[in-house]
């Protein structure tokens, strides 16, 4: 399958007073077309700036200092700022974390929505109505055409994520980028917008890219899931196998620290420690201060991703190769 | 919307009112016409016989309650220095004032909400610098040293300007406006800077720090991932969400350079009821004074008025409130 978007050898910098620190480092992965990609980490893990780097968004003094995004194999990180902007919404939508403030509290949805329509399609105003209409109707709001003129405050959180959605569908892009969807909702509303997402995504052969900390959200909905730590991927795999058989002793620390029903234990298992800050990440692997199977080469040398049974694993456990030799090359 | 509008005017006259009876009980303390009318060798008798004609003998529960009761029906008396009915006076002086408040308003608005927006957009370019630069001495020049200033550069040095009065006016009967006239406005230019540049500087100042507050919020962010043009983004959806608090900041401010075009209309002779003021303070001409202060404070009611209608035309928030609910504020 050729990827849909490939992201190679990105590095995301934060240039600080201090010097500048590694945001993102070394991070690649591909994305198929039709197919949802999780990508799973604890907060500052990087997930959400490199999200922000695929729709060309990064918040300055943040700054992509290296890498490649590729869009159907041609680059896009190095185009103009207005050829970047004609990618986003029509060829790759996004979805943001706080549907109670991604819209215009001043403008009614439908504006929005037609107003997004027409920057991308060569459609007039009547037929960019229509298919708003259609749009709301498709992602379930009750009477979509009489609450076309209806302002985000006169909607629900949960209601307002459809519309968002509606509007990231709106020019029909390949590739939607979700920057935890479904966090600031309660947890009833949470399953109907993630289903939805889904349910869309696979009638329209959309890819996604989920960003989010929820496991049980990922293990759902995803297909292949990039399990991230300290601004680099730590493993990544097809989700079951990720899930069921994981290979990177963090992720492992991860699965077990979900509590499952038929569980008798006392105490959750937990990883000892906090993921390091960004200046202060150490030598070596990034987890092994944590790492209950820590040896002495993960002090010293850091691992790439390594082919781990079914998955991927930046770990030294996967090593064939030994330890003396990875050291002299 | 209407009892919300009725109960304002009852607000309004009831402000009306209070404004009225301070400026009546203010009477017995700035000062007596009598020395200033009659001279320092004045009789006794002429005095008594002319406190008798002006009514000054009177208790002043009395003097007060007159005042209050004609003040209520829009009369104020005569001018005790003029002769003349106050109502006529202001009639004379009002259209001056308003004139060159108009232009200054404008002036301040049109060039203040331009220049701050894009002291936002380009932080950091050359211009922006200076704008900022320059606002900086707009906002703590006391306004008497730029007129003087203004006159000085282009009234005596380049001799561009006339430094006083209103030049040619035409008499519409009811309305003398020198607006009408080419004379009329080279002689609004310096006055109208002068009063203007104080506001600008604020206004710019604020647009710029409320511009740069909506361009970090999400909903600019999510229209960006939409991919509208910038364009789009900063003058349909930043410029917008400005707008409100710019509102409320630029009514009071007209309000302000209505009531304090006095120092202006002193610096530049400039036949308002500013200047109107100033003289009746220096004769405690009580009628002009306090039908002066009813009149400002009149404006200032209708301004605010105007800015609470121009909230509910900008925010929908406000008019779903409104029409929701029916009461309350």
């Amino acid at each position: 399958m050729k990827p849909l978007l490939e992201l190679r050898h990105i590095r995301i910098e934060l240039p600080t007073r201090r010097g500048t620190l590694l945001a993102v480092d070394d991070v690649s992965f591909t994305i198929g077309e039709g197919e949802v990609l999780g990508v799973v980490g604890e907060s500052g893990a990087g997930k959400s700036i490199t999200a922000a780097a695929i729709i060309g968004l990064l918040e300055p003094p943040l700054r992509l200092a290296g890498g490649e995004i590729l869009l159907d194999g041609a680059r896009i990180d190095n185009l103009p700022p207005d050829a970047f902007r004609r990618i986003r919404g029509k060829q790759i939508g996004a979805i943001f974390q706080d549907p109670l403030t991604s819209l215009n509290p001043l403008y009614t949805i439908g504006r929005q929505l037609v107003e997004t329509i027409r920057t991308h399609l060569p459609l007039g105003d009547k037929a960019a109505t229509a298919r708003a209409v259609e749009l709301l109707q498709e992602v379930g709001i009750p009477g979509a055409a009489e609450r076309f003129n209806a302002y985000p405050h006169q909607f629900s959180g949960g209601m307002r994520q459809r519309v968002v959605i509606a509007l990231a569908l709106a020019a029909n892009p390949r590739l939607i980028v979700a920057d935890e969807p479904t966090t600031a909702l309660d947890v009833s509303t949470q399953a109907q917008i993630i289903a939805l997402l889904k349910r869309l995504c696979r009638d329209h052969g959309t890819a996604v890219m989920l960003v989010t900390h929820d496991m049980g959200v990922i293990a759902e909905t995803a297909d292949r899931v990039a399990v991230m730590y300290a601004g680099r991927v730590a493993e990544i795999g097809p989700v079951r196998q990720v899930v069921k058989h994981p290979q990177h002793p963090y992720t492992v620390g991860l699965m077990g620290s979900i509590p499952s029903i038929g569980d008798t234990l006392e105490r959750l298992p937990q990883i000892d420690g906090a993921m390091p800050r960004l200046g202060s990440i150490p030598p070596g692997c990034a987890f092994n201060p944590r790492c209950p199977k820590v040896m002495e080469r993960c002090r010293v040398d850091r691992p790439d991703l390594l082919k781990a049974h079914a998955t991927e694993a930046a770990c030294w456990l996967h090593a064939s190769i030994s330890p003396g030799e990875a050291a002299r090359g | 919307m209407l009892a919300f509008i009725l109960r304002r005017i009852f607000q309004a006259a009831v402000v009306l009112v209070a404004v009225a009876s301070i400026a009546g009980l203010l009477f017995p303390y700035v000062g007596d016409p009598i020395g200033c009318l009659l001279g320092q060798d004045a009789r006794p008798d002429q005095i008594r016989e002319l406190r008798g004609a002006l009514g000054l003998d009177r208790p002043f529960y009395v003097q007060f309650w007159h005042f209050l009761s004609n003040a209520v029906q829009g009369e104020f008396g005569l001018s005790l220095r003029q002769g003349a009915k106050v109502s006529r006076l202001i009639g004379e002086r009002l259209p001056a004032t308003l004139e060159l408040s108009f232009v200054a308003a404008i002036l301040a608005l049109g060039a203040g909400i331009p220049m701050g927006v894009y002291a936002a957009l380009r932080r950091g370019s050359f211009l922006s610098q200076l704008f900022m630069t320059l606002s900086l001495l707009g906002v703590s020049l006391p306004v008497f040293l730029i007129g003087i200033l203004l006159i000085l550069v282009f009234s005596v040095t380049l001799g561009w300007f006339p430094s006083f009065g209103r030049g040619q006016t035409v008499d519409l009967g009811w309305w003398t406006s020198g607006l009408l006239t080419r004379d009329g406005w080279h002689h609004i230019v310096l006055p109208a800077l002068t009063l203007a540049i104080f506001q600008l500087t604020l206004i710019l100042r604020l647009v710029r720090s409320e511009m740069l507050e909506v361009l970090r919020t999400d909903y600019i962010k999510f229209a960006r991932a939409r991919g509208l043009t910038n364009r789009a983004v900063h003058f349909g959806h930043a410029l917008k969400n400005t707008l409100v608090p710019v509102i409320t900041i630029t009514g009071v401010q007209v309000g302000s350079i209505i009531a304090f075009a006095v120092i202006t209309e002193t610096v530049f002779q400039w036949p308002g009821m500013g200047l109107m003021f100033i003289q009746a303070v220096s004769y405690a001409d009580i009628p002009v004074m306090s039908a002066y202060l009813v009149l400002v404070a009149l404006f200032f009611v209708i301004i605010s008025l105007v800015v609470d209608l121009l909230y509910y035309l900008v925010d929908p928030r406000l008019r779903m409130q409104r029409g929701g609910g029916g009461h309350g504020r």
